[in-house]
């Protein structure tokens, strides 16, 4: 008598992560599989822990800005944004309207940069190859004139305290020009490549659904949110450096799934290029930083054969001229500037979210304390409410559709 | 011997071709240096690194299937070049039952792609190997249907009987649907995209492929391109008349010429749709298979033999 044994019944766990294809740099997934099914799903994060937020307790208030900068390396200009305009709030200051005018600018070209990126390697995990090449060839251009502009293609540590390290060099404006003319065009291209596309529907229409409370339950912020059909955008909401000014509009889709972060994230683009022509008729010549001696970078920055150098000038004038120069230039470079006791929570619409920079000062030339509130870190945590029970094709798509840099997430 | 030459050059063309095909679709301009004129040594340059590489075989690795398994992946596509013809009397060999030893040796790869994910001992390889094994017997049966058509209006098994049946026009023109089913059967049965999951790079890393190195991975991207030219080449004979040129000028060139050109095209065509389409699902794989591929099959195999009996 041969006696039925039940069919034996296993799951599978795999590591995702964090050396993977498509898991944005360094996050690991634990999926437990039954066959093609995830189970359950478990984000383990801290594999790009840099100790950004705790390095700059030891320098001075303008070195931090070379720190933050690298902690969301997609969107550097966001990263000092945020953490100028803290500062700047701690010392009752504002920058020169031009300086806003650049910030605003460089911060929109980095959400299209980002966006891009953003387009491009989400296709690829999704098997659309062409698209990868396609904006990462845009993005190339972005890339060029932040090289312009900055001297760096990414960690540019341009917007200062008090407003920005240089003016724009000459002919920055009409290359701006150049690529906002060419970008509609793209834009129109990517989307006949996948709007339509039957397959790129099937992939992301309905996958990595999540309904509007739940995301607010869990603080999910940006693009993610507002596909979910919930208006909360803080350059509308809470604006900062003039937005209030621009004349923009707040992409919003009801559906919450991935599709709709798709259609959303291209419209940022469109409704991004219109801030920056805004930007480019607004440039009146001006200063680009706070007059105050006492706060701003000493030097007169100038490109020389080496790169960014100090100006012959300005070198002349401190080592001959004024003994006082020479005093204040060395206070500013070795000491940095005092920063009156307070705490400071200002946060910027990043293109991933609510970037939010926590800083706290004791009155000293260092921050007491500074927290970085990552988009992708807080957003992250609706992965497995977005890919369990679902399939594990369906986890890449969820996971990049949440646009996560680990940079970002890990600081 | 010829026969081996062809499939060990051939599949070189289209893998230079998809590098070229690609990069220009892509605004990029591919392999430039290797042999000096816009690259065209790069794959032998890519063959002689492969060479180089070391063979690795995992600890846990079932040592004799891993080796084995990337032989039984190519020797049917190999195989399968045995009975096409490339002109009137260019072939090596003129099965009577031609079409369905093709179908079925074709369907021999897929027990390799199977050994090598069970072998691997490795996870991802699993996954990508029994995706294989399910999208190959999904995607076996069309490809059988579509082809069932073709033989009902040839009225042969013969792989040359239906090249010369073809003589008076090509039986696209009669079997479109056919063609249809065939062709996207077969990118399946490739794991070419839009159907690549079992290789999905971006979900299970390589699929099967995973822990390969060095020459046997070579083997299994051989066999990749050898499958593109083997079912361009099937396709070719099937409905577009394999060596039949287009009326008037046919007979100009020699019938060779014209089935490459064929095979040529063809294989543009999938490499034209890797360009274009993202990877489907699994699930939806599946279903594409069964509820509307089969279905539509076999209301071809109807339509034809209702046809074939009223034009009697």
């Amino acid at each position: 008598m041969a006696t039925i044994q039940p069919l034996r019944e296993e799951t599978m766990i795999i590591n995702m992560g964090p050396q993977h294809p498509s898991t944005h740099g360094v996050l690991r997934l634990v999926l437990e599989l039954d066959g093609e099914y995830v189970v359950s799903c478990r984000p383990v994060l801290g594999y790009l822990h840099t100790g950004i937020e705790k390095n700059t307790e030891y320098r001075t208030w303008q070195q931090g800005v070379t720190f933050v900068t690298r902690a969301d390396y997609l969107s550097p200009f966001f990263n000092e944004l945020g953490y100028c305009l803290a500062v700047e709030r701690l010392l009752g200051i504002e920058a020169p309207p031009r300086a806003q005018v650049i910030r605003v600018m460089t911060n929109e070209l980095t959400r299209i940069a980002s966006h891009l990126l953003w387009l491009a390697t989400t296709g690829l995990e999704l098997g659309a190859i062409s698209i990868m090449l396609y904006a990462w060839r845009e993005r190339e251009v972005i890339l060029r004139i932040f090289e312009m502009i900055t001297g760096l293609r990414m960690n540019h540590a341009y917007i200062r305290v008090g407003g920005v390290v240089m003016d724009l060099p000459e002919g920055a404006s009409e290359q701006v020009r150049d690529f906002l003319d060419v970008m509609p065009g793209r834009l129109h291209e990517y989307e006949e490549l996948l709007t339509g596309n039957p397959i790129w529907r099937q992939r992301t229409e309905g996958v990595g659904h999540v309904p509007g409370d739940e995301l607010v339950a869990l603080g999910v912020t940006g693009p993610m949110l507002r596909a979910a059909g919930i208006d909360w955008d803080l350059r509308k909401q809470l604006p900062y450096c003039g937005y209030e000014t621009y004349d923009f509009d707040v992409p919003l889709r009801t559906a919450g799934d991935c599709f709709a972060r798709y259609e959303v994230r291209i419209e940022e683009i469109r409704q991004s290029l219109r801030i920056v022509e805004q930007c480019l008729d607004r440039l009146e010549p001006g200063p680009v930083m706070v007059e105050d001696p006492k706060l701003r970078w000493p030097a007169e920055l100038s490109v020389g054969p080496d790169g960014i150098g100090n100006s012959e000038r300005y070198v002349r004038h401190i080592m001959e001229e004024s003994m006082e120069a020479l005093i204040n230039h060395f206070k500013i470079v070795t000491q940095g500037f005092q920063v009156p006791a307070g705490e400071v929570y200002q946060a910027v619409e990043s293109p991933r979210g609510e970037l939010g920079y926590y800083v706290v000062s004791n009155g000293g030339n260092r921050p007491y304390r500074m927290h970085i509130r990552g988009p992708s870190f807080v957003n992250l945590q609706a992965t497995p409410r977005m890919v369990e029970g679902g399939l594990v094709a369906d986890v890449v798509a969820s996971v990049a559709s949440i646009d996560p840099v680990m940079g970002d997430a890990d600081r | 011997m010829i026969v081996l030459g062809f499939f060990l050059t051939a599949p070189m063309g289209i893998g230079y071709m998809e590098h070229k095909v690609l990069a220009h679709m892509q605004h990029r301009l591919g392999p430039m240096e290797a042999g000096g004129f816009h690259g065209w040594a790069q794959l032998v340059a890519d063959g002689v690194k492969f060479i180089q590489k070391e063979d690795i075989i995992p600890k846990a690795a079932d040592s004799w299937v891993f080796t084995l398994a990337p032989a039984v992946v190519m020797v049917p596509y190999i195989a399968i070049f045995a009975v096409i013809p490339f002109g009137r009397t260019l072939w090596a060999e003129n099965l009577d039952i031609g079409i369905f030893y093709v179908l079925a040796i074709t369907a021999i790869s897929v027990i390799g792609i199977l050994m090598a994910g069970w072998a691997s001992a490795n996870k991802f390889s699993l996954i990508g190997a029994l995706r294989a094994a399910a999208q190959l017997i999904a995607y076996e049966l069309p490809l059988i249907l579509a082809s069932v058509a073709v033989v009902m209006q040839a009225g042969t098994l013969s792989l040359v009987g239906i090249s010369e049946a073809q003589h008076h026009y090509w039986y696209i023109f009669t079997q479109p649907v056919g063609f249809f089913i065939f062709i996207v059967a077969s990118l399946a049965e490739l794991t070419r995209p839009p159907f690549d999951m079992p290789i999905a790079d971006s979900e299970i890393i390589f699929g099967a492929y995973t822990e390969y190195t060095g020459l046997k991975f070579a083997f299994f991207l051989l066999a990749e391109y050898g499958g593109i030219v083997a079912f361009s080449a099937i396709a070719s004979v099937l409905f577009l008349g394999g060596y039949q040129g287009i009326p008037v000028i046919g007979h100009l060139i020699p019938g060779f010429f014209w089935m490459s050109g064929k095979v040529g095209a063809l294989a543009f065509f999938i490499i034209w749709l890797r360009a274009t389409y993202p990877r489907l699902r699994e699930d939806q794989l599946q279903r594409f298979a069964w509820v509307a591929l089969i279905p539509l099959a076999l209301a071809d195999i109807m339509v034809t033999g209702v046809v074939k009996v009223l034009v009697k």
